[in-house]
């Protein structure tokens, strides 16, 4: 039994008046001690509601629940709020995307951090001071005495997430939730931040479930890595397997989107047409069909499910995955490490392009297509 | 060698000095921005010579504010009134009393009106927005509608005019100094349980306050650690304001007759009333206590904009 284990998770939004917006719809993915999983999606596919979903932070006024978020032995949804708020901050912690707006800029740090030494473990006064500048020096912050003093803005964009980061794990946690952790932060500091979370992990065998849209974060830290589209898992697999071998369109259309160095001069990127909002019902098809560029009637004849077309435990949410000819790649992949094999996916997009644009439906497709 | 060493001390120590001098927080920033501000050095400036007015005000007026020293020298009824002469600066009264001891002693009790009606007003305004904004952003569903309870009951009491509100009040209970207080202070509550209520909520919603959630803190304190701190610049901007019309309906509410009953006891708007009998012949009886009125609210006026300028979040740098 896995520390967390979220089973066909579904979160929408009901207003009176309003037709049901469903954010998430039947969302399922576990997470080990140990593990650090991703939720990858581009804005509005519904990570950050989930983890809120899963942290009993959504309102309770125009939110519906569905499915079961199973942890420790309880279920996340439908747990009571005084539970709740006594295991956020103990045993889940998150660490949210903008540290600035996340600090209280009128109350000093040490006073956050000291809050939750109190509430949780019961420290008070000097000791709860003194646990205050340990942890800070445990998240790189130097001369964590003085910085206890110091106001959110005093601190620069990198130190306030270490803060932050210290605050979340302060009670050693056993499931930490990074929504978008780096986002707001310049590369080189973001670096040092996953190098940061790397470390937590690996010391205190804290889970992760790291949410975010930035595949390098992606192909740096997770384990296990689900992509989302428009509220349901479209693609989940290890992180190897995915960047080898990205079998659903939009997760490879993803990876064929990033600018690469060793690209010739003038080569223009590949996006993926149009945006999320041009969505279908999952009920009647596959959302991201307007999208697609393998994109075929069978597409939009009823509800698309999870099947493994390339090998077990790689879930694919297609009926026209990304497969590559056997023969081109296969030999290459096998020892590729994973920057290639991203290298040998992208020359996937072309071959698939090409076959493609010679089939009758594609071109069926292109007359429709606007531009 | 020593000497090298010494310097080099010193000069650690001076490093060390600056380093650790470096925690201020946005109330000090406020504070440094407020004393740039010219408004609020001219306001505050009124108000610091109104106040040791007030308090100095007995013992350096020139004359007793109740005795009727220059009896033989006004006539109302033939119309002679004393105006500005080198004994009396500001002339005398109908009853040729000393008008300038009569406006100095005067100060005090406009200036206590004006504060404990404010005070009354922000406790009790505050504590029932501090509820109603704690109900509304933490409370649940259960939370939602005591906060539309308490609203709509707030809505009531805005929904009447503020002087026949206070008028009303003051009728209930009788004519005296505290009634003035109590009515003036009644109608400010409205508006700090509004101000409050509103600014904790937009507060509610922010970052650090979802941050803090998720950090499993307590929702006491939250509300008191976190929310309140942080809705409070507006609160402070209106009692600043509310000083100033405080005051304006303290001395209306003299004026119509609700406030101190004992006519001795100089007070800025009874003078004003007992001065409108006279204001044909002698206009400046009025014209003295007028003039009081509009300065000091026109310095708490002042002050107050000057202050949601240095507070405004838009402007932190």
């Amino acid at each position: 039994m896995a520390l967390l284990s979220v089973d066909e998770l579904s979160i929408t939004f009901t207003g009176r008046g309003r037709r049901d917006i469903k954010a998430v719809s039947g969302v399922s993915f576990d997470v080990d001690q140990g593990q650090v999983v991703g939720l990858v999606g581009e804005s509005g596919c519904g990570k950050s509601v989930t983890s809120l979903a899963l942290m009993g932070l959504l309102p309770d006024r125009g939110v519906r629940l569905g499915g079961r978020a199973e942890f420790d032995g309880g279920d996340l949804l439908t747990m009571s709020q005084s539970r709740l708020r006594d295991l956020r901050g103990s045993q889940i912690a998150m660490i949210f995307q903008d540290p600035l707006s996340s600090l209280n800029p009128v109350v000093p740090i040490g006073v956050q951090v000291t809050e939750i030494l109190s509430r949780h473990r019961g420290l008070k006064g000097a000791a709860a001071r003194k646990e205050a500048a340990h942890l800070l020096d445990r998240v790189g912050i130097p001369d964590p005495t003085r910085r206890l003093k110091e106001y959110p803005h005093q601190l620069s964009g990198g130190m306030r997430q270490r803060a932050l980061i210290a605050m979340a794990v302060a009670c050693a946690p056993r499931l930490l939730i990074a929504d978008e952790p780096t986002t707001a932060l310049d590369v080189t500091i973001q670096a040092q931040i996953l190098e940061l979370l790397k470390e937590l992990v690996d010391e205190e065998g804290t889970a992760l479930l790291m949410i975010t849209h930035d595949l390098g974060v992606v192909a740096g830290l997770c384990d296990e890595v689900n992509v989302l589209y428009a509220g349901k898992v479209v693609e989940s697999a290890g992180r190897r397997a995915l960047f080898e071998a990205p079998t659903h369109p939009y997760a490879h259309g993803l990876l064929g989107s990033i600018p690469r160095l060793d690209a010739p001069r003038g080569e223009p990127l590949k996006p993926i047409r149009g945006s999320i909002n041009d969505r279908i019902d999952w009920a009647d098809g596959c959302a991201f069909a307007p999208r697609c560029d393998s994109y075929t009637l069978e597409c939009l004849s009823g509800a698309v499910e999870l099947t493994e077309p390339r090998e077990p435990a790689h879930h694919v949410r297609c009926v026209n995955p990304v497969l590559p000819a056997a023969d081109v790649v296969g030999a290459d992949v096998a020892d590729a490490d994973v920057a290639d094999a991203a290298d040998a996916a992208g020359a996937d997009v072309a071959d698939a392009a090409d076959v493609a644009s010679e089939s009758p439906v594609a071109a069926a497709k292109k007359t429709e297509a606007p531009s | 060698m020593s000497t090298k060493t010494d310097k080099i001390d010193r000069l650690a120590e001076l490093t060390a000095q600056s380093e650790t001098s470096t925690g201020s927080s946005l109330w000090v920033e406020a504070m440094r921005r407020l004393r740039a501000s010219k408004m609020a050095v001219i306001g505050g400036c009124i108000i610091g010579m109104f106040v040791i007015l007030a308090v100095l005000g007995p013992w350096v007026a020139p004359y007793d504010p109740t005795a009727q020293l220059w009896r033989g020298e006004v006539r109302t009824n033939q119309g002679i009134f004393i105006g500005m002469r080198g004994e009396n600066w500001f002339g005398l009264d109908h009853l040729a009393r000393d008008q300038f001891s009569r406006i100095l002693v005067g100060a005090r009790q406009t200036l206590l009106v004006g504060i404990v009606s404010t005070l009354l007003g922000l406790a009790i305004g505050a504590l029932i927005g501090t509820v109603s904004g704690a109900a509304a952003t933490l409370g649940g569903k259960v939370g939602g509608r005591i906060d539309s309870v308490i609203m709509r009951f707030i809505d009531m009491m805005l929904a009447l005019p503020s002087l026949l509100l206070a008028v009303s009040i003051a009728a209930m209970l009788g004519q005296s100094i505290t009634t003035v207080m109590i009515a003036v202070g009644v109608v400010q509550i409205p508006i700090f349980a509004r101000l409050l209520r509103g600014s904790m909520l937009a507060q509610g919603g922010s970052d650090y306050v979802l941050a803090t959630r998720a950090l499993g803190v307590r929702r006491r304190r939250i509300v008191l650690a976190h929310i309140v701190p942080n809705s409070l610049s507006p609160v402070i901007v209106q009692t600043t304001l509310s000083l100033a019309t405080a005051i304006i309906e303290a001395a209306a509410l003299s004026y119509l007759g609700l406030g101190n009953p004992d006519a001795a006891v100089p007070e800025w708007g009874v003078m004003l009333a007992q001065s409108q009998k006279y204001f044909d012949q002698a206009p400046m009886l009025a014209v003295y206590p007028a003039l009081g009125i509009i300065i000091t609210a026109l310095g708490f006026t002042l002050l107050g904009e000057a202050m949601r300028e240095a507070l405004d979040p838009k402007l932190r740098s």
